[in-house]
């Protein structure tokens, strides 16, 4: 193995894995990194945690060779190093492992593996790459087929060939960007078990999270980031509470189950009556499904994902075609088009921000100006008011703190938490009267869902139907005031979210019907 | 080999300047006509003299600079009918054949006749036949957009086909129907369908004496201001760059996308009609074989060029009327091709730099 680079002449015997001293990386008009200092000892795992855009990447980035740190150093291994480009820092034993996979799905797990490398250089001998594959295999636990094809993994084998093609380039220092992200629960402790047996064979790891409880499991210590500041610096994990940990990234405490006023809720908004729609693949995905939403109510939806829940969404926004009544202040709009449903009142929280929820390559202010861009004061008959629109855009900036340098950045420029207040402002300020929101708070970190879930309710207040589809159990307790559980497009029971309890709602998801 | 400095390419994570862009793109054309100097000066040219007389043959006097802007013109036209269609990413191959069926429909006004000639007013009738080479060129234009609305057809590959039939139709009515003694061609039409030109003024100016130049420039003109405003302040222009952008997302916001399909789609073929419209009532005057000498084609080009900026598909399309003037002026002919293709190339290829900032390193600190 390649993994062990020789320490430098000028590195004492005990020299830390990493260490970056008073990093500042400044982009026009942000300070990203203002003088953080990390330091990774060898075979530990080094939690990274903060808030979407605290400039976590940023620094990982700048590790990972990709970004120019303005000031500060870089050591690895006790060797000062100044990194050009990607290779320079793979050279010295950096490796990533990216949220999203960089995979070719046609191709084997050796293939993925091998690619970009100079070896094997012309006649490609895969059995007996495999075999060295499989043998880094057994080293480490990360068990996959290295002659499957990528497009037959699971999420959590291919994040495991993410995983070997940086052991097999010989990281000794693996950089993981949330990881758990895109895991199932039972995949997040098979990782959790890699990661500690890695550590135990000279590995050490930098563990980005937003998930606390994952933190204090895996991780010996941790850093926090606030606005490019750290306001933690390798401190000891053990002793640590996730309220601790949730104010020093945010910069307060945070409530971790907001307020829910009693109200009585008001006439039925949304009425769908026994309706069937079926999926992309030409799967039935709805049966005869019927709910009720009224005003200043929210009804969850729980289920294990694709049990129909995409595609009751998109039926009442007027993105899918189904069979049955939906009625929405007591006007038909089933198989109609969207703009229908939001002459209705609907606003809609979809579940892909970026690929539907969003214009990426639009600025802030085309994005926040979308549902209403016809009205009076930014429409005219023919034209736009950008200046009105811009204004508009501000006002929504400021009052939903939404990070970003003004709004003429580019939507594809926020992070995660940030395009979804862009989204959730936009709607909220069309003054509807049922909102849709799917997995409003999927990928946020804590500061963010507070603040969203806070939205949500305040939207109650004002006496919005809203329909809220997640897959967080705890989210649905805490903001609903009846769950409805889908298992295969039926509804298994509707419970009153005071007396609902997790088991119950699981064994319905399963696909239990409801004794009522 | 071993040298102490290398260059990176490293990528833009702010928005560039405002300036860079235009900057950029001015220095790649210079940088083009240096490198075509210097190929010249390698197979024994003159390259001073060449460049000096490609600029006196194109911009050296007022008779000249008439003859760039009159080959500017349809440039302008079919380059704007691009421009609107690819930021909706729609890929309209066809402006080639909209410009064709745009001149034929024109035609028709004179050809048929679709008014008494004798009595109409000269206003009138080159209103009308603006109105009908828009009509043609959006009929052209309407069939790949509504194949594409409904049934999702690969517009690229039917605009593409639309184009020879377009060429064939115009053959077909100037062979057998309205050929003028056997030729490829109609009779010249009456001067009353004539775009005004200058050198009508030449009686009472004598500096427009021989200046071809015609109203279709001003018509051009107008047409990339309106373009412009409507791309950049109407809510339709909105609505065709969200549709660009994200097709799901302006789904998601209510707007109609066939609609959209369709109405840009007729929209560009109107106007690269306009263009053919312009062609032959500004210059040839009839309607023959190879009216364009792939105007079409060169508009994709301007189009991409000027970013899909309707006030720099003018400037674009400008050079791109040079370039077709000197070609006719400078022997070998091929220089002139050469400069294009080098011009080209270098401006697109100078789009590296807007994408990415390039340091110069140097790879041992220490010694420095």
């Amino acid at each position: 193995m390649t993994s062990h680079p020789p320490p430098n002449a000028v590195a004492n015997a005990v020299a830390n894995a990493v260490e970056m001293k008073d990093i500042v990386i400044r982009f026009p008009g942000v300070l990203a990194n203002d003088h953080v200092n990390l330091t990774l000892k060898h075979g530990e795992i080094h939690a990274l945690l903060g808030e979407n855009g605290a400039g976590k990447s940023t620094l990982m980035s700048a590790l990972a060779g990709l970004y120019k740190p303005t000031s500060g150093t870089m050591r690895i291994h006790g060797e000062l190093v100044d990194f050009n480009s990607p290779k320079d820092a793979i050279a010295k034993g950096i490796g990533m492992v990216y949220q999203h996979f960089m995979l070719v799905p046609t191709q084997t797990v050796t293939e993925n593996i091998l690619l970009g490398l100079n070896e094997p250089k012309f006649f490609m001998d895969l059995p007996k790459y495999d075999q060295k594959i499989r043998d880094l295999q057994e080293q480490f636990g990360l068990n996959v087929d290295p002659t499957a094809k990528i497009w037959q993994l699971s999420v959590g084998e291919q994040q495991r060939v993410e995983i070997l093609k940086t052991l097999y380039r010989g990281a000794s220092v693996l950089i993981m960007d949330e990881p758990t992200a895109v895991l199932a629960p039972q995949e997040i402790d098979d990782l959790m078990e890699t990661m500690r047996s890695m550590t135990k064979q000279d590995k050490s790891i930098i563990f980005i999270s937003h998930k606390l409880n994952e933190v204090t499991a895996v991780a010996n210590r941790l850093t926090v980031l606030r606005k490019g500041v750290a306001t933690a610096e390798g401190i000891d994990v053990t002793g640590m509470t996730s309220e601790k940990l949730a104010e020093l990234m945010v910069g307060r405490k945070v409530v971790f189950r907001v307020e829910k006023k009693e109200q009585a809720p008001g006439d039925v908004v949304l009425d769908v009556k026994e309706v069937s729609a079926i999926n992309n693949k030409g799967v039935r995905a709805l049966n005869k499904l019927s709910l009720k939403v009224r005003q200043g109510e929210i009804l969850g939806i729980a289920g294990v994902a694709g049990n129909g829940q995409s595609e009751l969404a998109e039926i009442i926004t007027g993105l899918r075609d189904c069979d049955g009544e939906i009625l929405i202040n007591g006007e038909d709009v089933s198989n109609q088009e969207p703009s229908v449903a939001i002459a209705q009142g609907v606003a809609h929280i979809p579940e892909d921000r970026t690929g539907v929820g969003s214009a990426p390559n639009m600025t802030i202010a085309e994005n926040t100006i979308m549902k209403n861009y016809r009205d009076e004061p930014i429409g005219t008959k023919w034209s736009i008011n950008f200046t009105e629109a811009r204004d508009h855009a501000r006002e929504l900036k400021n009052a939903y703190d939404i990070l970003a340098p003004n709004v003429r950045t580019m939507a594809r420029k926020l992070s995660g938490g940030n395009l979804q207040k862009v989204i959730l402002a936009r709607e909220i300020t069309t003054n509807p009267k049922l909102m849709v929101a799917m997995q409003p708070t999927r990928g946020l970190d804590v500061g963010a869902i507070e603040s969203i879930q806070r939205l949500l309710l305040e939207q109650r207040e004002e006496g919005t139907a809203i329909l809220l589809i997640s897959e967080e159990l705890e989210e649905l307790l805490t903001l609903s005031d009846r769950i409805a559980v889908l298992h295969e497009g039926e509804v298994m029971g509707i419970l009153d979210a005071k007396d609902a309890n997790m088991k119950e709602i699981g064994l319905m998801m399963t696909g239990e019907k409801h004794k009522a | 080999m071993n040298l102490p400095y290398t260059l990176i390419f490293e990528k833009r994570t702010e928005d560039y300047p405002k300036w860079l862009p235009a900057a950029v793109s001015i220095g790649s054309v210079i940088a083009a006509f240096i490198i075509s100097g210097i190929l010249l000066k390698i197979i024994g040219g003159e390259p001073l003299r060449v460049i000096k007389f490609f600029f006196t043959a194109t911009f050296g006097s007022w008779a000249v600079f008439s003859d760039t802007m009159v080959k500017a013109t349809p440039l302008i036209l079919v380059g704007l009918a691009c421009t609107v269609a690819f930021k909706m990413k729609l890929w309209n191959i066809g402006a080639e054949g909209q410009f064709y069926m745009g001149a034929f429909f024109a035609s028709l006004v004179v050809l048929v006749p679709m008014v008494n000639l004798e009595t109409t007013p000269k206003f009138l009738i080159i209103v009308l036949m603006m109105i009908m080479g828009m009509i043609g060129g959006a009929i052209w234009g309407f069939i790949p957009g509504i194949l594409k609305a409904k049934y999702n057809v690969n517009e690229i590959i039917i605009t593409l086909m639309l184009n020879y039939i377009a060429l064939y139709w115009n053959n077909f009515w100037i062979f057998d129907k309205w050929s003028d003694a056997g030729f490829q061609m109609t009779p010249q039409f009456a001067k009353v369908a004539w775009l005004p030109r200058l050198s009508d003024l030449a009686r009472e100016y004598r500096m427009f004496s021989g200046i071809t130049l015609h109203l279709g420039v001003i018509i051009a003109i107008i047409a990339a201001i309106i373009i412009w405003w409507i791309l950049e302040r109407s809510r339709w222009g909105y609505e065709i760059k969200l549709i660009g952008d994200n097709p799901a997302a302006a789904r998601y916001a209510g707007l109609n996308i066939s609609k959209n399909i369709i109405l840009v789609f007729m929209l560009s073929g109107a106007l690269a009609g306009l263009a053919g419209m312009s062609e032959i009532s500004g210059v040839v005057h009839r309607l023959q074989e190879r009216i364009s000498s792939g105007y079409g084609f060169t508009g994709i080009i301007i189009a991409w060029l000027a970013k899909l900026n309707p006030f720099t598909v003018i400037l674009v399309s400008i050079l791109f009327g040079a370039l077709i003037v000197a070609g006719r002026e400078i022997q070998p002919s091929g220089i002139a091709y050469l400069l294009q293709g080098i011009i080209l190339f270098m401006v697109i290829s100078s789009d590296v730099l807007l994408r990415y900032k390039i340091r110069l390193i140097n790879l041992n600190p220490q010694e420095a």
